[in-house]
């Protein structure tokens, strides 16, 4: 902290001691603090003595008050009883449960998600740790045993909540750290649930090893911790460290020779912690992480996340039996519900891990639909880390298949929410996008096509067909991926008339020229047909996302004789458009998230009028497109010669324009007519 | 209550630097935040009632030397030594979340160096800086469609008058910031044809350099028609000199005890007979001083608008037949007064545009004005109304390309011998305006001189149109007729400026 000053300074009695950590209420901007485990203390940063302002004895100990963004302070007492503070102050003298008899809490946390707080805290009894996790307003509250390890137990914990699910990470003292996941929807009954944990980060790096004492959560990638680190044969250094959880790399480190206590804290991309006597505030910043990062070796951050391999090896057996259980399904459909629902329970009662993810499949094949998404979510969320790429590809083939047997059954969201949050490809999941392409998604096909590397020719031809057959009207009403051409394609056509062109001084020195020069440009004016986009927006977003899509011309070619050929017509009509928009930059390259680039719009522009040749040159309609191509083509190619020949001369041209030297005073003669 | 509240000192705790921090500007925001920026390249936010540092942002590793906040205070703009100028912005952290942060937008580089000033318009931002470059800078996310408006637009001359001429003595006055210099014209005794350059029989002489005592910088100067007063004011003061020529000497007098004016002068204009001087003053008003041989004078009226004005008159303009002054005031509203009566005769209809020229015609006594969006008026200043040639070209409208220049017209002046022509220029052309020839409609080409000179002469009658435009002398800083068949033209090179300016700062950017 560059500026340290007290803004306020306030202290209690001799004798007295704060218990809990001092917050504020960002609602009414008092704090709150409670000394001898019991006295409440509230003011403002007016009042200046402590001794007279608002106070209350309450009936139990309190552990600790945690300061919401909204919905003001929550108080955890040491009983596990939890209280708003504006519940607690009606009657501070009220009963307050006993929960967790004698385990004592070592940790808590709370969150607001979707507008209730959450509260989440961890006990200890005998060397077992426990997980509660309360729901204020529901008042449901939820314990959990963490799952034993054997020589070592958690010293620390943090925890955050995304899309429904609570990750809480434990700091454990074999100097590794744990991941557990707690969904937030859970239905279950009042039991008592084993929690299973994967570990997430050795933290140990070239020998050795970070004595960690607490740590943070940064971002999905990154987390950092407070220790100290200590070396084979070598004196411990104490200092604050980054680590890649991703790619297990410890990303940076920083010693802390002073010393510190041993407490981080993060907020806004800043940590707290003390070094020596002072409060150090460090400003850090997380970079997407990437393989090439990792390894300090990032060259253009643009580069999109390239697709993780799939372990074959895991993927084995289970896939196998789904697949071929697939093919035999149908006899299965006539089964009572109520036999599901037993089954479902014997599913749930069994240790996940102890199932192995076919089986789970198989066994969720004819379970209603809002429990097989439900369970399936759930498997996403328990899997283990190194086969989970194939859990997933389990996971959408075991989707799929329901569509294929149910032909009503097409789980939209689901499905595009699994496809743009994971890594997929396309031998992953085979059938995902002959099913979308029946099902006319092309949301979902754009997707693919712009993350799945390994896409068949002949799917991308189909595609091609579909977005090409699809009519605009329906095309406006489906939500498509418009940021490849939102930049290009003018929404409204009407405003031609606003003057572009800037002039210095309102003067054009070309415009001299133009007079003589018309014969030339009429001739490039005629060729630029390609002025409109000849497909809606929508369409063409689609189309960028063929465009984009890798493909080998040997194999793409045959398929793609097959287009009809009006739209072979309507394809090419939009490549030219493509090409002359291009062309109207310096640089040649379109403007926005990736759009195609010209060499993807010249490479299909030239397969295109292969496969179609005859067609072409026979259809009416593709004649003047193509003469204007021609046209166009032949101007362009005009237009780089001759930019070719003058360069010599303008270069001849500067150099004299320098040599002209500043007369001072001359009398000139000047005729005006 | 006079006392400091707070004290914030903004390189507390910057341990190695041992080198002084300078704040070079400031800015107090309604929310109570305080915006410095400092020579260690910082821009700092800072809570006023705390005194503690909220934000910091190193924008530059030299100094940033001026900061503006736009009206909404959402946006700030700060000019560095480096030339560069970059744009903050109060911006959500997050799409929709309700806290903002300043966040460093939009970096532009349009100086060499030293940025001394901006502003913070509500459409642009505009700069200054030491290589004499004033720069408005359009944001484009507040512009409804790209077009004219939205073009970046540089200035390098200052629009007004840094030039005066003594058309019967063939003197040229130039007026620097700190002195005048006087100069005769050469001049030659062949002639030639259309683009030949003739040879001087004369040389072109510095007469005098007059140097202004005391730091100020002159505002306003001007020579007499004879030559023989050369006058110029301060923010404070004003000076009036007498020059005499005797064989090849000068000799300057001042003359003692001017009147004392209501200062300062914004504008200086000598009487066709160099007989009195009118000095544009504040409040609207116009003083009258008499000259009197052999170096003297008195102050004879002081001209002010009847209704009053809380403007001051930056530009004048008076009849050579000695009958009347036109004084335009910062309200754009222009005042015609009656010299023989000392009485004001009357005023231009207003128009929505400041009045960049005006010049009355010394034969007809019309009076021609320019204004800013380009429009040219002809106002008949005895008959107190628009001549019918100024009609006509409303109603015709001026060509297209014309109303498009950005540059002002900063002077106009007349052709004795040939009544139908007015002469106009800006900083990028001369025109000599033909009352007597068709307006050019808009498909016409404007700038058609070249094109007239391969005509033959008979196809040229049918191309002829009123505006006869010269684009050969660049930059224009001053041009005048001298006499029938003679014009000055004063170009101004800015190679020649920036060779002036104090030096760039020094980066090192290769090697050690």
């Amino acid at each position: 902290v560059s500026d340290q000053k007290p803004l306020g300074c306030w202290s209690v009695k001799h004798g007295q001691i704060i218990t809990c950590p001092v917050v504020c209420n960002f609602e009414t901007h008092e704090y709150i603090a409670v000394h001898d485990d019991k006295v409440l203390r509230i003011w403002k940063n007016k009042d200046i003595n402590l001794d007279k302002v608002f106070k209350a004895t309450l009936s139990a100990d309190v552990y600790r008050i945690h300061s919401l963004s909204n919905g003001g302070p929550v108080v955890l007492f040491k009983g596990g009883g939890i209280r708003t503070l504006d519940v607690l102050l009606e009657a501070p003298q009220q009963e307050i449960e006993n929960i967790i008899s004698d385990e004592v809490i070592k940790w808590s946390e709370a969150f607001t998600e979707g507008q209730q707080p959450v509260l989440i805290f961890a006990t200890e009894k005998d060397g077992d740790f426990f997980v509660y996790v309360q729901k204020l307003k529901m008042n449901s509250l939820h314990k959990y045993k963490l799952e034993q390890q054997e020589l070592s137990k958690p010293l620390s914990f943090t925890a955050y909540i995304k899309n429904q699910m609570i990750t809480l990470l434990c700091l454990y003292s074999n100097d590794a750290v744990y991941k557990v996941l707690i969904p937030l929807q859970q239905n279950t009954e009042e039991e008592e649930q084993i929690l299973s944990k994967s570990l997430l980060l050795n933290l140990s790096v070239s020998g050795s090893v970070l004595k960690g004492t607490s740590f943070v959560v940064l971002d999905k990638d990154h987390i950092a911790v407070l220790g100290s680190l200590a070396a084979s044969g070598e004196e411990s250094k104490e200092c604050l460290t980054i680590w890649n959880t991703k790619f297990q790399t410890l990303q940076i480190s920083k010693e802390l020779p002073l010393g510190t206590s041993g407490q981080l804290w993060c907020y806004e991309e800043k940590f707290f912690f003390t070094h020596g006597k002072v409060l150090t505030v460090i400003m850090y910043k997380c970079e997407t992480s990437s393989l090439a990062a990792a390894v300090g070796k990032l060259k253009d951050s643009q580069t999109p996340d390239v697709s993780s391999f799939v372990n074959w090896n895991t993927l084995g057996d289970e896939e196998l039996v789904v697949s071929f259980q697939s093919q035999q399904s149908v006899a299965l459909k006539s089964e009572s519900k109520m036999t599901l629902r037993s089954k479902r329970n014997a599913v749930a009662k069994v240790q996940p891990d102890t199932v192995s993810v076919g089986q789970l499949l198989l066994n969720l094949k004819d379970a209603p639909t809002t429990v097989f998404e439900d369970e399936l979510r759930q498997l996403m969320s328990k899997a283990q880390m190194p086969d989970f790429q194939a859990t997933i590809g389990c996971v959408i083939t075991a989707l799929i298949n329901r569509c294929k047997t149910n032909p009503k059954y097409y789980p939209r969201n689901f499905l595009l929410q699994i496809v743009q949050t994971r890594d997929l490809s396309y031998s992953l999941c085979p059938d995902l996008m002959a099913v979308a392409l029946e099902k006319k998604d092309v949301h979902l096909l754009q997707i693919c096509l712009q993350r799945f590397p390994d896409i068949p020719e002949e799917i991308t031809y189909t595609c091609l067909k579909v977005f090409l057959s699809i009519s605009e009207a329906y095309l406006q009403r489906v939500d498509v991926n418009l940021e490849s051409v939102i930049c290009y394609i003018d929404i409204e056509f009407n405003n031609k008339e606003v003057k572009t062109e800037i002039v210095e001084n309102g003067f054009n020195a070309e415009r001299e020229q133009d007079i003589w020069d018309t014969k030339i440009t009429k001739e490039t004016h005629l060729a630029t047909d390609g002025e409109f986009c000849p497909v809606g927006p929508q369409k063409a977003a689609l189309l960028n996302a063929v465009l984009h899509s890798a493909y080998s011309e040997t194999f793409l070619l045959p398929h793609l004789k097959n287009l009809p050929a009006q739209q072979a017509v309507l394809f090419l009509r939009y490549l030219y458009y493509l090409y002359v928009k291009c062309s109207e930059k310096i640089n040649t390259t379109l403007p926005g998230i990736r759009p195609p680039t010209i060499n993807q719009i010249m490479d299909w522009m030239c397969l295109l009028l292969d496969a179609h040749f005859t067609v072409m040159v026979m259809l009416p309609e593709a004649k003047q497109l193509l003469s204007n191509l021609h046209k166009f083509v032949r101007a362009q190619v005009r237009f780089y010669s001759e930019l070719n020949k003058i360069e010599g001369s303008l270069r001849e041209l500067q150099r004299l324009n320098h040599q002209k030297d500043p007369h001072t005073y001359s009398i000139e003669v000047l005729e005006l007519i | 209550s006079g006392q400091t509240v707070q004290r914030i000192m903004v390189n507390y705790h910057v341990q190695k630097v041992k080198r002084e921090c300078i704040v070079w500007s400031i800015a107090f925001l309604s929310s109570g935040t305080v915006v410095t920026s400092d020579s260690f390249g910082r821009v700092q936010f800072w809570d006023w009632e705390r005194g503690t540092l909220l934000e910091s942002h190193t924008v530059s590793t030299s100094a940033v030397l001026s900061l503006a906040v736009s009206e909404k205070e959402d946006s700030i703009i700060v000019g560095t030594s480096t030339g560069a100028t970059y744009q903050f912005q109060l911006l959500p952290v997050k799409m929709g979340s309700l806290e903002k942060r300043w966040v460093r937008t939009k970096p532009f580089q349009h100086h060499t160096h030293d940025v001394r000033a901006v502003a913070h318009s509500s459409t642009a931002l505009i700069s200054g800086g030491l290589d004499a470059q004033l720069v408005i800078r359009p944001l484009m996310e507040k512009m409804q469609k790209k077009g004219y408006e939205a073009a970046l637009r540089k200035f390098t001359f200052p629009h007004r008058r840094l030039v005066s001429c003594a058309r019967k003595a063939r003197l040229l006055l130039f007026q620097f910031s700190q002195h005048l210099e006087l100069w005769r014209l050469g001049s030659t005794d062949e002639t030639g044809k259309d683009g030949e350059v003739l040879p001087l029989c004369r040389m072109p002489e510095h007469l005098l350099q007059l140097k202004s005592k005391g730091p100020e910088h002159i505002y306003c100067s001007c020579v007499s028609p004879c030559g023989s007063w050369v006058a110029y004011s301060t923010a404070s003061r004003f000076h009036l000199y007498r020059v005499q020529y005797e064989g090849g000497g000068v000799s300057i007098k001042k003359v003692p005890k001017v009147p004392k004016l209501l200062l300062p002068a914004y504008q200086l204009q000598f009487s066709s007979d160099s007989g009195s001087l009118f000095v544009a003053s504040a409040r609207g008003s116009v003083h009258v001083l008499q000259l009197l041989e052999p170096g003297g004078c008195k102050h004879l009226h002081t001209f002010r608008p009847p209704s009053g004005s809380p403007e001051a008159v930056y530009l004048l303009a008076s009849s050579a037949d000695g009958h009347w002054v036109a004084a335009v005031s910062g309200d754009w509203a222009i005042h015609v007064y009656n010299l023989k009566g000392f009485k004001h005769h009357c005023m231009v209809p207003m128009y929505s545009c400041a009045v960049t020229a005006l010049a009355i015609h010394p034969v007809t006594n019309n009076l021609v004005i320019a204004y800013s969006d380009q429009q040219l008026f002809e106002f008949g200043i005895p008959e107190k109304q628009y001549t019918a040639w100024s009609r006509m070209v409303q109603n015709c409208g001026l060509h297209k390309v014309w109303l498009e220049r950005d540059s002002p017209i900063t002077h106009i002046t007349f052709n004795p011998k040939n009544p139908s022509h007015i002469l106009l220029h800006d900083i990028y052309m001369f025109c000599v305006l033909d009352k007597s020839l068709p307006l050019p409609d808009n498909s016409a080409l404007l700038m058609n001189q070249s094109t007239l000179k391969q005509l033959p002469e008979t196809a040229r009658q049918r191309q002829l149109h009123a505006f006869k435009i010269c684009k050969k002398f660049q930059p224009l800083l001053f041009a005048d007729l001298l006499d029938e068949n003679c014009l000055v033209m004063v170009e101004r090179p800015i190679m020649d400026i920036k060779t002036q300016l104090p030096l760039p700062i020094q980066q090192k950017k290769f090697g050690t």
